[in-house]
C-alpha cells in the first residue's frame, strides 16, 4: 500500500486542477464543493490505510521511501520527488487530510454563493497538496517545495475577497505582507540548505541524518544549520519576530483561517523541527534558542489575545501563542510531546475557528464581539462545541488539550528550567481567562447585535463541528502520561522517529512521579482559575472591567494595538527601503549619477566633435592656410 | 535531405534569412500574409533547432553539428559552425522566443509590417550566429549584424523616446564591442606568435589564449567582459537597458530581454573564462561583487517603477546578476544554474513583456497607477500574470526556482569564490523580487475598479492564450523536470568547471 502514497498527493491536485480549468463553467456548487471534498476525503483513505499497513509490521520497520521520478540532478546534487512514509509522516498526514476532509465540507455551507467558489476549492486542493508535499518529502529541498507552496495557497486564500477592503488596509495587502514575511524566513531556510548541502553533500534526509549521527554533540556547523532552519520556522509558524503576518491573515476566508492559519499550515516549522529533531539534538544552543522563542511568544501572543475584539484575532493571537508551546516542546527536547500538541491543537483549534465562522455566518460576517452576545440560544450546536474546545485549548482534563499542554509542561519543567514552566504556566492562565471571555461575550452575555436574526449555520456545517469536537474530546487519551500506568500509545508510536535524537540528549535521570503529578495538579488549578476569572468578570462584573481598562488605559492601549510591532517595522524597515530606493537609488543615482556619466560623456564628446567639426569644415583656403601656419611652425621649432 | 542533415545549423541560422528575402518580395499591403510567413519561417526554424535538440548527445566530447569552411586562408578565418550543451539551449531559446513573441504581438504592429517582419527575421539570423559561432570573427560579424535591426525596431516601431533610446543603445553596444574586436585581432597576433600562425578558430585559442603573458590575458578579459558585461547588462552599465525597454514594441523587448541579454552572459561562458581563465582569478571576485550589486539594486529600483514595462526592465538587471553570480562562481552546480537562468529569465521575462503589452494594447498605458482591480475584470489575463509573476520570483515547481536555486546553492560553496557572503546577499534578491513583483501585481489586479476606462477591457483572445500557453508549458516543465535541460548541458559544462579548477590548481603550485 505504501507504494501508493502518491495517490494521496494526486487526488488533491487533479481537484486542484478540474475546479481551477473547468470549475468557472460548472455551475453547480455541489458538485465543485463536493468533488473538491472527496480528492481530500480519498486522499485520507489512502493515508489511512497506510497507516494500517504500517501497524502491522513490526516496530523497526515502518518506513519507507518511495521514489517517483528525478527532480533536479546535477554536479552533486540528486533530488528526486520521493516521499517518506514513517509514523511520523504518516500522522501528519492524516491530521492534513483528515481535518482538512471536514473543513472542505464545512465549505460548502460556508461560501455558498460566493462567486468565486470553483477558484476557492481548487486553492484549498492545492493547498492539500502542497501540504502533503511537505509532510511526505524525503528531502529538504522537495519539503521546501511544499513550504513555500503552501505559503502560495496562504497568500491566495488570504487575499480571497481581493477587493474587500480589511481594517486599515485591504486583504491582498494582508495577504502579501504574509508572503514576504514567509519569505523574509525562507530566506534563512534557504541558507541553512546552501549549509547543509555544503556540509552533508546532500539535502536528501537519510543521508544527512545518518551522517550527523556520527557528529558530536555541539557541532558548531550543525548550530548554524539548526538556526537557520529555525529562523525558516519563526516566519511559516509565525514566532517572534516574524509572528505579525498572521494576525492579517485573518483576512482570508474563515474556513481558511481554520485549515491553513491553525491546524495545518502554520505547524509545518514544528514538524520540521521534529523531523530533523537528529540535527536539533546536535546543537543544544539552538535548542535552548527555540524553546525561549517559543515560551516568550506563547506568553507575549496570549497576552494580546486578551484584549482583541475581534473574534478571529483572539484565535489568531492563540494560535500563536500555542504554536509557541509547540516550540518549547521542541526546544526542551520533548518532541513527540510537541507533536501530540500540534494534534490536538488541529482538532480544537481548528473546531474554534468553523465555530466563529457558524457565528459570523449567523451575524451577516460580522466580527467583533463587542456586537455580539446572547447566541447560546440561537446557536446551541455551535455553542456546545465551541465551549468544549474552549475547555479543551485551556487544558481541562480529561479533554485532549489538557493532556498535551500538561506533557509540554511537564517537558519543560523537567528537561528546561523552572522559568521556562513559569512562562508555560503563565501563558496557560491567559489562555483560560482570553477563551472564556470569548465565549462568555459571544454566546452568554446579553445579545448586542442588534436588529438581526442569528440562526443555526446548516448541517453541512454543523456536522464538520460536531466530528471535531468529539476528536477535541477524545484524541488526548492516545497520549495518557505513563505515570498514570498506561502505556502512551502516542510516544510509542512516534518513538522511531525520535530516537536518535532522544539518545543525544541528556534526558531527566529520574522520572519524579509526584513532582509530575504536583505540577498538573497546579497547572489545572491555573486553568480553572483563569476561566471562572473571566467567568466573574465578564458575565457578573462587566463594570470592574471597564474600570481596569480605564485605569491602565495606558498598557491596555499598549497591547491593544499589539505593542506597536506593524508600526515599528513599517518604519524601521519599509519606509527607509522604500524611501531609499526611490529617491536615492533611482532618481538620484540611477538617473543623476550613472545615467549622467553616460549621457555626460555623449555630450563630452559632441562638443569636442562640434570643435574639430570646425577645423574640417571643407573650405580649401582654410585647409591651405592651416597647413601653411603649420609649416611655419615646424620651421619655426627645427631652427 | 541528407544535404540538412549535414547542415542543419547553417540551415537554421539562415533559413529566417531565407525567409525575409521571400517576405521582401511580397506586396507590402498583405499584411495577414506577411505575418503569417515571418511565423511560418520562424516556427519552421523552431522545428530544426527541436530536432537538433533531440539528436544532439551530451556524452560526446566537443563541438557537435560542426560545420567548417574557409574564408580568409591566411588568416585562418573560417566559417566555422557547431554547438555544445550550452549553445543548444540558448539555440533553442532564440528559436523558441522568436516565433513565440511574433504571435504575441500579432495585432499590436499595424505600421510597416513588411519591414517589422523582415527585422525580425534578420535579428533571427543573427542571434543564431551567435549562439553557433566558433570562429572569433564570424561571431563578431554575428554579433553585430544583429544590432542593426534591432536599432531599426526600437527606432521605428518604438515608443516616444524611441530614436533617443535607439542611440543609447547602438553606441552602449558599439562601444563594447569595438573593443572586443580588438582582442579579437590581439587574440590571433598572439596565436601567430606562439603557433606561427594567425587564426579565429575558437577551439585553437582555447589551447593558445591562456599561454599569454598574464598583463595582455588581462587586457583581452577585460575587452572581452567589458563588452559582455553592457550586453548582460552588469551594474553599473545597465541604464540603457530600462531606455531600450521602454521604447522597444512588444515583441523587440521579448527578444531584447528573452536572447539578446543572454549573449552577454553566453560570451562570458564561451570566451572570457575560458580564454582567460589567469584573468578570471583575478576579475572573479569583483565581477561577482557587481553581480550582487546588481540582484539587489535592481530589485529595490524595480520596487519603485510606476512604470510596469520599467519595473520589467530592472528586474532583468536583477536576475541576470543572478546568471553572472553562477557562471562566476564556477561550480557545476552554480554554472549549470546560471544557464538554466538563462533560459528562464527569456521564458519568464519574455512572458512579463508579453503580458505588459497586452495591457498596453487595451489600455495605451503602462502606468501602474493608471489599473487596479483587474482580477474581475479580466480574470484570464490576471491568471497568466501571477503564474509568470510566480515564476520570476523563484517559486518551487516553476522553472525560476530551479535556475535561482542552483546557482546560490553552488556559488555558496565555489571555492573561486572563497566566501559564502555573494550567496547569502544575493539569495535576499528572492525576498526583494517576491516584493516588487506582488507589490505590483496587487495594485494592478487586486483592489477595486476605480478607473472607469478599466470596466471593460476585454479579456485576452485565443491567440494570446495560445501564445503565452506554449511558454507556461516550459515555465511548468523546467519547474518539474529540468533535467531535460540540465542534462544536455551538463558534460559541457563540467568541461568549463574542470579546466578551470586544474588552472587553479596549477596556479597555486606555481606559487607554492
Amino acid at each position: 500500500m505504501h507504494k501508493y502514497i502518491g495517490l494521496a498527493l494526486i487526488f488533491p491536485l487533479v481537484g486542484f486542477i478540474i475546479n481551477g480549468l473547468f470549475g468557472w463553467r460548472i455551475k453547480k456548487e455541489k458538485v465543485i464543493g463536493w468533488f473538491g471534498s472527496l480528492t481530500v476525503g480519498a486522499s485520507f483513505i489512502v493515508s489511512f490505510l497506510i497507516y494500517l499497513e504500517l501497524v502491522r509490521l513490526p516496530f523497526y520497520e515502518r518506513k519507507f521511501i518511495v521514489e517517483y521520478f528525478s527532480w533536479i540532478k546535477t554536479g552533486g546534487l540528486d533530488i528526486s520527488f520521493s516521499y517518506l512514509v514513517d509514523p511520523l509522516s504518516i500522522l501528519m498526514a492524516m491530521v492534513v487530510t483528515g481535518v482538512g476532509f471536514l473543513i472542505h465540507i464545512y465549505s460548502i455551507g460556508y461560501m455558498h454563493g460566493d462567486r468565486g467558489f470553483a477558484r476557492f476549492f481548487a486553492y484549498l486542493n492545492l493547498f492539500i497538496f502542497m501540504m502533503l508535499t511537505l509532510v511526505l518529502a524525503d528531502n529538504y529541498l522537495l519539503m521546501f517545495l511544499g513550504w513555500e507552496g503552501v505559503g502560495l495557497c496562504s497568500y491566495l486564500l488570504i487575499g480571497f475577497w481581493y477587493d474587500k477592503p480589511f481594517e486599515k488596509m485591504t486583504t491582498s495587502d494582508a495577504g502579501r505582507k504574509a508572503f514576504i514575511v514567509n519569505r523574509i524566513g525562507d530566506f534563512g531556510f534557504l541558507i541553512g540548505l546552501f549549509l547543509m548541502y555544503k556540509y552533508f553533500g546532500s539535502l536528501n534526509f537519510n543521508t544527512v541524518f545518518s551522517i550527523a549521527n556520527k557528529l558530536q554533540v555541539g557541532d558548531s556547523t550543525v548550530f548554524w544549520i539548526t538556526l537557520l532552519l529555525f529562523v525558516g520556522a519563526t516566519g511559516k509558524s509565525a514566532q517572534i519576530p516574524l509572528y505579525v503576518w498572521l494576525p492579517d491573515a485573518m483576512a482570508g476566508p474563515t474556513p481558511v483561517s481554520a485549515l491553513i492559519h491553525a491546524a495545518t499550515m502554520v505547524t509545518a516549522g514544528v514538524y520540521m523541527i521534529a523531523r530533523s529533531s537528529v540535527l536539533y539534538a546536535l546543537a543544544p544552543t539552538t535548542m535552548e534558542i527555540v524553546a525561549i522563542i517559543g515560551a516568550l511568544t506563547a506568553v507575549y501572543a496570549a497576552s494580546m489575545g486578551l484584549v482583541q475584539n475581534g473574534i478571529k484575532k483572539v484565535l489568531a493571537y492563540s494560535t500563536i501563542s500555542q504554536l509557541g508551546y509547540m516550540f518549547l516542546a521542541m526546544g526542551v527536547g520533548a518532541f513527540s510531546a510537541g507533536i501530540f500538541h500540534l494534534t490536538t491543537h488541529a482538532f480544537f483549534k481548528a473546531l474554534l475557528f468553523l465555530g466563529a465562522g457558524a457565528v459570523m455566518h449567523a451575524l451577516d460576517n460580522e466580527e467583533d464581539i463587542q456586537k455580539m452576545g446572547g447566541l447560546k440560544a440561537h446557536l446551541p450546536i455551535t455553542y456546545k462545541t465551541f465551549f468544549i474546545a474552549s475547555l479543551a485549548i485551556a487544558g481541562i482534563p480529561p479533554l485532549s488539550g489538557f493532556f498535551s499542554k500538561d506533557e509540554i509542561l511537564w517537558g519543560a519543567y523537567s528537561q528546561g528550567s523552572f522559568w521556562l514552566w513559569l512562562l508555560g504556566a503563565i501563558g496557560a492562565f491567559m489562555t483560560a481567562f482570553y477563551m472564556f471571555r470569548l465565549v462568555a461575550l459571544v454566546f452568554e452575555t446579553p445579545p448586542r447585535y442588534g436588529a438581526k436574526h442569528p440562526h443555526e449555520a446548516p448541517k453541512v456545517m454543523t456536522l464538520p463541528l460536531i466530528v471535531l469536537g468529539f476528536f477535541s474530546v477524545t484524541a488526548g487519551f492516545i497520549g495518557i502520561p505513563e505515570s498514570f500506568g498506561l502505556k502512551n500509545l502516542f510516544h510509542h508510536w512516534l518513538e522511531p522517529a525520535f530516537e536518535d535524537a532522544n539518545a543525544k540528549l541528556i534526558l531527566e535521570s529520574t522520572h519524579s512521579t509526584s513532582t509530575e503529578f504536583m505540577l498538573m495538579f497546579i497547572s489545572v488549578l491555573i486553568s480553572v482559575g483563569g476561566i471562572l476569572l473571566a467567568r466573574y468578570l465578564y458575565l457578573k462584573r462587566m463594570n470592574i472591567v471597564a474600570k481596569l481598562t480605564q485605569t491602565f488605559s495606558g498598557v491596555y492601549k499598549l497591547v491593544y494595538n499589539k505593542y506597536y510591532v506593524d508600526e515599528i517595522y513599517d518604519t524601521i524597515v519599509v519606509k527607509p527601503i522604500k524611501w531609499g530606493s526611490e529617491k536615492l537609488l533611482w532618481r538620484f543615482f540611477d538617473v543623476k549619477v550613472i545615467d549622467g556619466i553616460v549621457n555626460g560623456s555623449a555630450r563630452v564628446t559632441s562638443i569636442v566633435s562640434s570643435v574639430v567639426r570646425f577645423v574640417q569644415n571643407g573650405i580649401v583656403q582654410f585647409y591651405a592656410v592651416v597647413f601653411l601656419i603649420g609649416i611655419l611652425i615646424i620651421l619655426w621649432i627645427i631652427f | 535531405m541528407e544535404w540538412l542533415q549535414k547542415h542543419i545549423l547553417t540551415t537554421i541560422i539562415f533559413l529566417p534569412l531565407v525567409g525575409a528575402l521571400v517576405i521582401s518580395l511580397i506586396n507590402s499591403e498583405r499584411k495577414n500574409l506577411i505575418k503569417f510567413l515571418g511565423l511560418f519561417f520562424s516556427t519552421l526554424t523552431f522545428a530544426l533547432s527541436a530536432y537538433v535538440f533531440l539528436k544532439y548527445e551530451p556524452q560526446k566530447t566537443g563541438f557537435q553539428f560542426v560545420e567548417i569552411y574557409p574564408w580568409i586562408r591566411s588568416l585562418d578565418i573560417s566559417y566555422k559552425i557547431g554547438i555544445d550543451g550550452i549553445s543548444l539551449l540558448l539555440l533553442v531559446l532564440t528559436t523558441f522566443l522568436t516565433p513565440v513573441g511574433l504571435l504575441a504581438t500579432w495585432g499590436s504592429v499595424d505600421k510597416r509590417v513588411k519591414g517589422y517582419v523582415i527585422m525580425f527575421l534578420l535579428l533571427e539570423t543573427g542571434m543564431n550566429g551567435v549562439f553557433c559561432a566558433l570562429d572569433t570573427f564570424l561571431f563578431y560579424i554575428f554579433w553585430e549584424t544583429m544590432l542593426i535591426p534591432m536599432y531599426f525596431i526600437i527606432g521605428i516601431w518604438g515608443g516616444e523616446n524611441r530614436i533617443y533610446a535607439a542611440v543609447k543603445f547602438v553606441i552602449y553596444t558599439m562601444v563594447g564591442s569595438l573593443l572586443m574586436l580588438v582582442a579579437i585581432i590581439a587574440l590571433g597576433n598572439f596565436a601567430s606568435q606562439l603557433n606561427g600562425q594567425f587564426t579565429g578558430d575558437l577551439e585553437k585559442l582555447y589551447e593558445v589564449a591562456p599561454k599569454v603573458a598574464l598583463n595582455a590575458q588581462i587586457l583581452m578579459f577585460l575587452a572581452f567582459t567589458l563588452s559582455f558585461a553592457i550586453k548582460v547588462p552588469l551594474f553599473p552599465f545597465h541604464t540603457w537597458l530600462p531606455d531600450a525597454h521602454v521604447e522597444a514594441p512588444t515583441a523587440g523587448s521579448v527578444i531584447l530581454a528573452g536572447v539578446l541579454l543572454k549573449m552577454g552572459t553566453y560570451g562570458i561562458l564561451r570566451f572570457s573564462i575560458p580564454l582567460f581563465p589567469e584573468a578570471t582569478f583575478i576579475f572573479l571576485p569583483y565581477i561577482a561583487v557587481l553581480a550582487v550589486i546588481g540582484i539587489i539594486y535592481g530589485a529595490l529600483v524595480s520596487f519603485v517603477q510606476p512604470d510596469l514595462k520599467k519595473l520589467v526592465a530592472y528586474s532583468s538587471v536583477s536576475h541576470l546578476g543572478f546568471v553572472v553570480l553562477g557562471l562566476m562562481g564556477l561550480t557545476i552546480e552554480s554554472v549549470q544554474g546560471g544557464l538554466i537562468q538563462m533560459v528562464n529569465h527569456g521564458l519568464s521575462t519574455g512572458a512579463l513583456f508579453m503580458l505588459v503589452g497586452m495591457i498596453y494594447d487595451r489600455r495605451h498605458t503602462r502606468m501602474i497607477e493608471e489599473f487596479g482591480g483587474l482580477a474581475r475584470v479580466t480574470p484570464v489575463y490576471a491568471t497568466f500574470f501571477m503564474i509568470v509573476a510566480l515564476s520570476s520570483l523563484g517559486l518551487p515547481g516553476l522553472n525560476g526556482f530551479v535556475g535561482e536555486f542552483l546557482i546560490l546553492l553552488g556559488s555558496f560553496k565555489s571555492k573561486f569564490l572563497g566566501t559564502t557572503a555573494f550567496s547569502i546577499l544575493a539569495a535576499s534578491g528572492v525576498i526583494l523580487a517576491a516584493v516588487y513583483l506582488l507589490t505590483a501585481y496587487q495594485r494592478i489586479f487586486f483592489g477595486k475598479v476605480t478607473k472607469p476606462e478599466n470596466q471593460n477591457i476585454k479579456d485576452l483572445n485565443l491567440r494570446e492564450i495560445v501564445s503565452l500557453a506554449f511558454v507556461l508549458i516550459f515555465i511548468v516543465w523546467i519547474g518539474i523536470y529540468p533535467n531535460t535541460f540540465l542534462k544536455k548541458s551538463e558534460p559541457s559544462v563540467k568541461k568549463v568547471v574542470e579546466q578551470m579548477e586544474k588552472y587553479r590548481s596549477g596556479i597555486f603550485r606555481a606559487q607554492k
